[in-house]
């Protein structure tokens, strides 16, 4: 299928210069490159920029109430997992006024294809901070800077259970379609945090990675069975170090040609290494005041990608069996059932 | 004797409910008509033998049975606290209160039958007694029967062979009181051994001690027949012929539900989250996937309503169940339903409130809620179910209503109608009235968007899968043409308009409004919901007229011509006159005055008669 047949007619109404033009765009080139047929995708979102995406594609879609988008986007595919199930949500949308549905379907592992566009700020709201905002951070709603620690947002899918985690960037394409296509290929809850830029509230947010220069040497894309190598030279490897005293893990950067270097497994089933990944280069983003110790590289690419039983597949599964055995299989069955007397 | 109250009442671990429940089922296979009361505290479990622990369980049987009953006619007292509880009424825990007719649960000639094993200093210490003599100290008059009955002693007695400890013997003490009762009133044994096999099928061992106990019980009023007569009801059911069973209120739902869905051609989805005393419909819902339903215990009332919405995007029947503080949480979703114009079945089993109120008691008190409570011009379809046993019939109307007019609908049901129990005639899927989903006809493939009307003004409804009818539904405003987002002042005007005439359309799609009684007074009792058991037996009482509504949004189209028709209209509600403040924004001509009750209790229907005769002097 071609990208175009996703286009809606509707005009795209992000800020020139806005991250999630090239989300969007990736959307839709990874739909085609999924060839699912348009009537057979629901979008769902919550509010805030991002949710306006089902506006721009052209399948099923629905742009719900804050926060609600991943309880709307459970019942659509629990009660229908036939359907391919998309739902599109901000940092603020999912993690702060979403925030139950939001963990409560990664622990179901509801079969979603969930977009969390990261741009550490209330964007349609113009400008207040969000739970991904550093502490100290300076927005109308904090004007002395924020008193609060900030979720990463890896850690806490990881926590609720989180069968699929990639972590993406506006400007990386290629990166981008490849975690949608792998998000969808993935049964179950696949989280792709879109780290994107806010140009008019938050501008730059991410240029630690995203400028071209640094990227290569502040980010790694990690890939399923291959070396965990970075740099423009890629001449840097992650390994993983014990605290001989503590036997704390943590990463830390090595010679590419060091034996120690890591072959990524996304399908590992323990979380562990999964977690010090995805907490990479993340201390930056906890406090504007944090100072960077370690040169980690801020993971992209799919970091966890482990299969489990689906909620939508397990309730479904559940009602088949049950009708399967079942001697009352309609009303006027089940009625006879009943202790009853004639008058 | 036509009809009879009997009232059990004990420990809430004594099995009140469950003898009560057994004993009613028992009339009603032999024939009576029931209306049932249950009444049990908050707490799960309080402490045993206190008067924070008393669990009740009222029903009338007879013929012409409206209600549970006012007062007891029998009263079985478990333990010392139920004793006090049932004579003191709601002034138990008054020092020095004496049995008072006004707030006693039993009448000044009721037969009260009391466990005499549970009358110890101690049992008299956790009951707050003050004196070793109860009856003495709670004034019960002498009109009053009281028959001893050592309850303890002989349950044990009955049990002494079957090698039980002696903590399982006393579960059966409720099992001993049933089976007096059952002579009482004179009902044979076999049929109720026949229940207690049902009713233990998952247990067998517990059928054989539970009915020697209930046999012995049984045979025990043989010995007290000098003492007190047996009571023979005369009069036949009032009901027309069929098949009948006993149901709760809240299980009526769930299965008007079922019935619904299966009628329609469709899945039935229910999104929901425990809330007393709604909960019944969701465990009612999830055992029942042999009838392909499927529930969704979502982390959150929001989450209830907003993964039916979801089933209902994807074209499901869908629904969600909760009380009042549920409802309140749901406000912002069902305005999206309203908005992306989705049917979807909003059941509110109403408790006492505010906030957490009064979770187990009854009340009238979200009906403004039910109307009103969502922000911007949002309306709904609004209906309420008025006996136990209709619960099935409005709870099927509902889906009915929003399948048909793409509109959430909100059913309101409340604690007394969920818990209590009625006879209900089964029906035949065949006989349930045609349920014709909205669709979308063919030639708007292509170019299909969610504006389009049907002649009525219900939009068409297409759903993911459909080929060819892609679209974007939305909470936000939308264009009346093209579907799309638009803040376009005039057309936001014209789609507030339309959706209000789509819900008012649903009033040539209900039935008129029936008046009750003495059609031909100058006086009309006016109710809604729950009452009208307790206002049709005041309305015969007073020899006057009752328009009791069923649909409150839209009206019945006749109410305007019902209400003009009598001088005097008493609306009757347990909250301080929301559907009054409704009727008169409606009908402000038309003259009316109010009768309130706020006291977590169903109406007396003695004080409404006392209430219309003292405003008729």
């Amino acid at each position: 299928m071609e990208a175009s047949q996703f286009k809606s007619d509707q005009y795209v109404r992000f800020c020139p210069g806005c991250g999630d033009h090239a989300i969007c765009m990736a959307l839709q080139k990874a739909m085609a490159q999924i060839g699912i047929p348009t009537h057979q995708v629901a979008v769902i979102s919550g509010i805030g920029c991002s949710s306006r995406m089902p506006h721009y594609l052209n399948t099923y879609g629905f742009n719900t109430i804050h926060g609600r988008g991943g309880a709307v986007a459970t019942g659509v595919k629990t009660s229908h997992p036939e359907l391919t199930v998309w739902q599109m949500s901000g940092d603020g949308d999912c993690l702060a006024i979403g925030g139950n549905h939001f963990i409560h379907e990664i622990r179901r592992n509801v079969d979603l294809n969930v977009c969390m566009f990261n741009n550490r700020i209330y964007g349609l709201t113009k400008g207040q901070y969000s739970p991904t905002s550093p502490k100290g951070f300076v927005s109308k709603s904090s004007p002395f800077g924020t008193v609060e620690r900030p979720f990463v947002p890896g850690q806490l899918i990881l926590g609720a259970g989180g069968t699929f985690f990639a972590r993406t960037l506006d400007v990386d394409m290629p990166t981008t379609v490849d975690c949608l296509v792998a998000a969808q290929q993935h049964k179950g809850c696949s989280i792709v945090e879109c780290l994107v830029n806010c140009v008019i509230f938050n501008n730059g947010t991410h240029a630690w990675i995203a400028d071209r220069e640094q990227r290569a040497e502040h980010s790694i894309i990690l890939r399923h069975g291959e070396k965990m190598i970075f740099g423009k030279d890629n001449d840097k490897g992650l390994a993983v170090e014990i605290d001989p005293q503590t036997f704390v893990p943590k990463m830390i950067v090595v010679a590419a040609d060091d034996p120690r270097v890591l072959t990524h497994d996304a399908t590992q089933p323990d979380p562990t290494l999964h977690r010090l990944l995805a907490l990479m280069g993340q201390q930056r983003f906890v406090s504007v005041d944090a100072e960077v110790t370690d040169e980690l590289p801020v993971a992209l690419g799919v970091i966890r990608n482990v299969e489990a039983e689906t909620y939508d597949e397990a309730v479904n599964r559940q009602i088949a069996e049950v009708r399967d055995k079942a001697k009352a299989k309609n009303f006027d069955e089940l009625t006879a059932t009943l202790e009853s007397w004639t008058i | 004797m036509k009809n009879i109250v009997v009232r059990f009442c004990g420990d809430s671990g004594d099995g009140i409910q469950l003898t009560g429940n057994l004993f009613s089922s028992l009339s009603a296979i032999l024939g009576h008509e029931i209306s049932t009361l249950p009444d049990f505290p908050a707490e799960i479990r309080a402490p045993q033998g206190t008067l924070g622990g008393v669990s009740g369980f009222q029903v009338e049987l007879g013929s012409e049975v409206y209600t549970p009953g006012d007062k007891a006619d029998v009263i079985v007292a478990m333990n010392a606290a139920a004793l006090k509880v049932c004579t003191l009424g709601s002034h138990f825990n008054h020092p020095q209160a004496h049995f008072d007719e006004q707030f006693a649960l039993y009448h000044r000639h009721a037969i009260v039958i009391v466990d005499t094993d549970s009358l110890s200093d101690k049992d008299l210490e956790k009951a707050q007694y003050h004196t070793p003599n109860p009856f003495e100290e709670l004034g019960i008059p002498e009109s009053v029967q009281i028959v001893p009955v050592a309850l303890t002693t002989l349950t044990k007695e009955a049990l002494k062979d079957s090698g039980m400890d002696n903590k399982s013997m006393l579960k059966s003490r409720n099992m001993f009181a049933l089976g007096l009762i059952c002579w009482l009133f004179d009902q044979p044994m076999d049929e109720a051994i026949h229940l207690l096999e049902d009713k233990f099928k998952k247990k067998p061992a517990l059928v054989a001690p539970n009915t020697k106990v209930m046999v012995d019980g049984y045979n025990y009023g043989q010995n007290l027949a000098l003492s007190i007569h047996q009571i023979r009801l005369d009069g036949k059911p009032n009901e027309a012929h069929g098949t009948y069973t006993s149901i709760a209120g809240n299980k009526a739902t769930a299965w008007g539900l079922i019935a619904a869905a299966e009628k329609a051609g469709m899945h039935l989805f229910l999104g929901s989250y425990p809330i007393t005393p709604a909960t019944d419909i969701m465990h009612e819902l999830a055992g029942r996937k042999d009838q392909n339903v499927m529930v969704v215990q979502a982390e959150d009332e929001i989450a209830g309503v907003c993964t039916a919405i979801g089933a209902a995007f994807a074209g499901d029947l869908a629904c969600t169940s909760t009380s009042g503080p549920g409802l309140s949480l749901k406000s912002e979703a069902v305005g999206l339903a309203v908005m992306a114009e989705l049917p979807l079945v909003i059941i509110d089993v109403q408790r006492g409130g505010p906030s957490t109120g009064l979770p187990t008691k009854t009340e009238q008190t979200d009906l403004l809620q039910a109307l009103y409570g969502r922000n911007g011009e949002c309306p709904a379809v609004v209906l309420a179910a008025s006996t136990s046993a209709n619960c099935f019939d409005y709870a099927y109307e509902a889906c009915r209503l929003a399948l048909e007019n793409m509109t959430p609908v909100i059913l309101l049901t409340d604690t007394y109608l969920a818990n209590g129990t009625a006879l209900w005639r089964i029906p035949k899927m065949a006989e349930l009235p045609a349920i014709r989903p909205q669709s979308v006809p063919e030639e708007l493939k292509g170019h299909f968007n969610p504006a389009l009307r049907d002649e009525r003004g219900v939009r068409y409804w297409a759903f993911p899968g459909m080929e060819g009818y892609e679209h974007r539904n939305i909470g936000l405003e939308r264009d009346a043409e093209k579907g799309t987002i638009s803040t376009n002042p005039e057309n936001h005007e014209k789609m507030v308009r339309a959706r209000q005439a789509k819900i008012a359309q649903v009033a040539n799609r209900i039935p008129d409004l029936q008046v009750q009684g003495n059609a031909e007074s100058d006086t009309l009792l006016v109710g809604w919901g729950s009452t009208e058991g307790h206002l049709h037996a005041a309305a015969n009482q007073l020899g006057c007229a009752l328009a009791q509504f069923n649909y409150i949004l839209p009206l019945p189209r006749n109410t305007r011509e019902v209400l003009s028709a009598y001088k005097r209209i008493i609306v009757c509600e347990l909250n301080t006159g929301q559907f009054a403040a409704y009727l008169r924004a409606q009908f402000p001509d038309i003259p009316m005055t109010q009768y309130n009750e706020i006291q977590g209790q169903p109406f007396a229907v003695e004080r409404i008669v006392n209430h219309v005769k003292s405003i008729a002097d």
